[in-house]
């Protein structure tokens, strides 16, 4: 049955009607970024046209936008992670025992993305051979990694300033051209790294296809629990990752890292239009997402108002984006 | 004479719950058997374990005389076993390419898909074999859009376009209208013409008398009878159904008006 010369090959015509279809979310959430960009520019010119603000957000977002995408893959599996921000902090561990030790900066860096990798597996496994729901499972593996933490370190916080000699520093923190943070051009391969999996993979197939109908999933073969246990490990070495960026940033590692990212991360993905029913979701999405979560702090306080307002308007604009995504979605259909 | 598929004394329970005993089972080469029975009967646990989908508590299987120890489903593809669950077995938020390949997407070495020619191959399973002719449906249209007799003609195409030998329809007539049911019962006689095996399970004995060529009545998760359906009359074998249903066995003693079915 592979005789292909009777039909014409499908031509995947361009039409307008068609792309707004298959990327109404990706659409919508574009532009609610542009509109509230375009506001920004509007009511701080000063901050907005000049380029020193877009280098301050490529240096700080990208620590809690790197989670987010393969956050964005447990999500759309119908999975989710509440503890990648203590695995980011344990992996820190992981990093600064290894280096007392041995001395190896190289072999610190290693040890932390294995600690995260091992953390997210565990998960994996609590999740799939245990049957807790990911929700719970992850409560529980939060408090148990950041108590591993605070347990390992006694409480204290130290100097990373060894680091600074090392090649990791440059490599993952520090300045192209002097200006351009390397952590954004880590965030860029991430992003890229996570949307070829997700969209180009067969692996991404099955993330889409267990969060939409496991059954479906199970009776086609799929080995639904496999695809899980890779996604939380994912999840788990992507976050030490990130771990190591942000405190070889600051040159300095607190027991508290990690703190403070949970919600900036899962909103990303949910304002990027990711489905918390799973089977659907974008890893545009997320990144636009991210973007958005990442300059509402500064600009709120560039247009002129005050810090207090910055989590209104977060609530305002996650609240009005999920509706969005909602209404989108059952339009589009 | 080798059989495609023999059961041999399978048993399959789930915590206490017994819900196959000694089942012997035969699929012949270019044949298609009809699987009768009430709800809970087996029917459906049967077909899974054929399927690799669930593995039995005790008992033998033999794909085309040779055994085969812990069928999975992948092996089972393999050995050629393909089937058309209802439209339960797709994924509605994915687009129609996504699955007629579902798990088995043509990919390279590393994984990265073939998407291309999937889109092409779904187009061209669309046109020839689906009958899908609006141009509002492309390999890209989410499943969830289409009606009841699209989505069973996916489910369809997908076990047909992997060259399976034995096919195993789960209930297809389930919720289509006359003219698709009618296709449906057209496609199976189809699989026969070609010279294939099919499994076919569904509640209307109309349906399975009318393309079987044996029906096998399970019963309490054991096999009650079997018949060549050239040898039994449509009415004898209704009568026997009601018999089992009511009574456990083939010949015992109905209660009147079996036949205005005392649905419960």
């Amino acid at each position: 049955m592979t005789n292909t010369e009777s039909t014409q090959p499908y031509q995947d015509k361009f039409s307008l009607a068609k792309f707004v279809r298959s990327n109404g979310t990706q659409l919508g959430i574009f532009g609610v970024f542009i509109t509230l960009w375009l506001i920004f520019i509007f009511a701080a010119p000063d901050t907005f046209l000049a380029s020193n603000i877009y280098y301050a957000f490529m240096s700080t977002i990208p620590f809690f936008a790197i989670m987010a995408m393969p956050l964005t893959l447990a999500v759309i599996a119908g999975e989710m992670d509440l503890s990648f921000t203590s695995i980011m902090a344990m992996g820190m561990i992981a990093f600064i025992l290894t280096y007392d030790a041995t001395s190896s900066v190289a072999l610190a860096f290693i040890a932390a993305l294995l600690m995260g990798t091992v953390a997210g597996f565990l998960n994996g496994i609590i999740v799939v051979i245990f049957g807790i729901p990911s929700l719970v499972a992850t409560i529980g593996t939060q408090f148990f990694w950041r108590g591993a933490v605070l347990v390992l370190s006694e409480g204290r916080s130290g100097s990373l300033g060894y680091t600074r000699a090392s090649l990791l520093h440059p490599v993952l923190v520090g300045k192209i051209g002097g200006v351009f943070p390397m952590q954004m051009v880590w965030l860029i391969i991430v992003t890229i790294a996570m949307w070829a999996l997700l969209n180009k993979h067969r692996f991404g197939s099955h993330v889409f296809l267990i969060g939409d109908n496991e059954n479906s999933a199970r009776l086609m073969g799929i080995n639904a629990g496999r695809v899980r246990i890779i996604v939380f490990s994912l999840i788990g070495a992507i976050s030490a990752f990130a771990g190591v960026i942000a405190s070889l940033y600051v040159t300095y590692f607190w027991p508290s890292l990690g703190d403070g990212y949970l919600l900036r991360t899962l909103a990303s993905v949910f304002l990027g239009g990711t489905s918390v029913f799973g089977g659907a979701g974008t890893i545009f999405g997320t990144f636009i997402g991210a973007f958005i979560i990442g300059a509402i702090e500064a600009a709120t306080v560039a247009v002129g108002l005050t810090g207090f307002w910055t989590q209104l308007i977060y609530g305002s604009i996650i609240v009005l984006s999920v509706i969005m995504h909602s209404y989108l979605r059952r339009r589009l259909k | 004479m080798t059989y495609r598929i023999e059961l041999k004394k399978v048993s399959k329970s789930f915590g206490e719950v017994q819900a196959l005993k000694d089942i012997d089972f035969k699929l012949g080469q270019n044949e298609v058997v009809g699987l009768l029975g009430d709800n809970g009967a087996g029917k459906s646990t049967l077909i899974k374990i054929l399927t690799g989908y669930h593995q039995p508590t005790s008992g033998e299987i033999y794909f085309n005389g040779e055994q085969v120890e812990n069928l999975t489903v992948p092996k089972a593809r393999k050995l050629g076993v393909e089937t058309v669950y209802q439209e339960r077995a797709l994924a509605e938020l994915q687009t129609l390419w996504r699955n007629i390949f579902l798990g088995r997407e043509l990919s390279n070495p590393l994984g990265f898909m073939d998407i291309k020619k999937m889109k092409d191959e779904t187009h061209r399973l669309m046109i020839e074999s689906m009958g899908f002719t609006s141009s509002a449906v492309t390999p890209d249209s989410p499943i969830g859009t289409f009606s009841g007799g699209e989505k069973q003609g996916v489910a369809i195409v997908r076990a047909l376009y992997f060259n399976a030998d034995i096919i195993i329809l789960d209930e297809p007539t389930m919720g289509l209208s006359l003219k698709e049911t009618r296709k449906l019962l057209n496609f199976v006689r189809g699989i026969k013409g070609a010279g294939k095996s099919a499994v076919f399970i569904d509640h209307n004995i109309f349906h399975v008398y009318n393309v079987a060529d044996r029906v096998i009545v399970i019963d309490r998760g054991m096999v009650a009878g079997e018949f060549n359906t050239s040898d039994i009359t449509l009415d004898d074998l209704m009568d026997k159904m009601y018999r089992i249903a009511e009574t456990g066995s083939f010949n015992g003693a109905v209660e009147q008006e079996y036949s205005q079915g005392q649905q419960q």
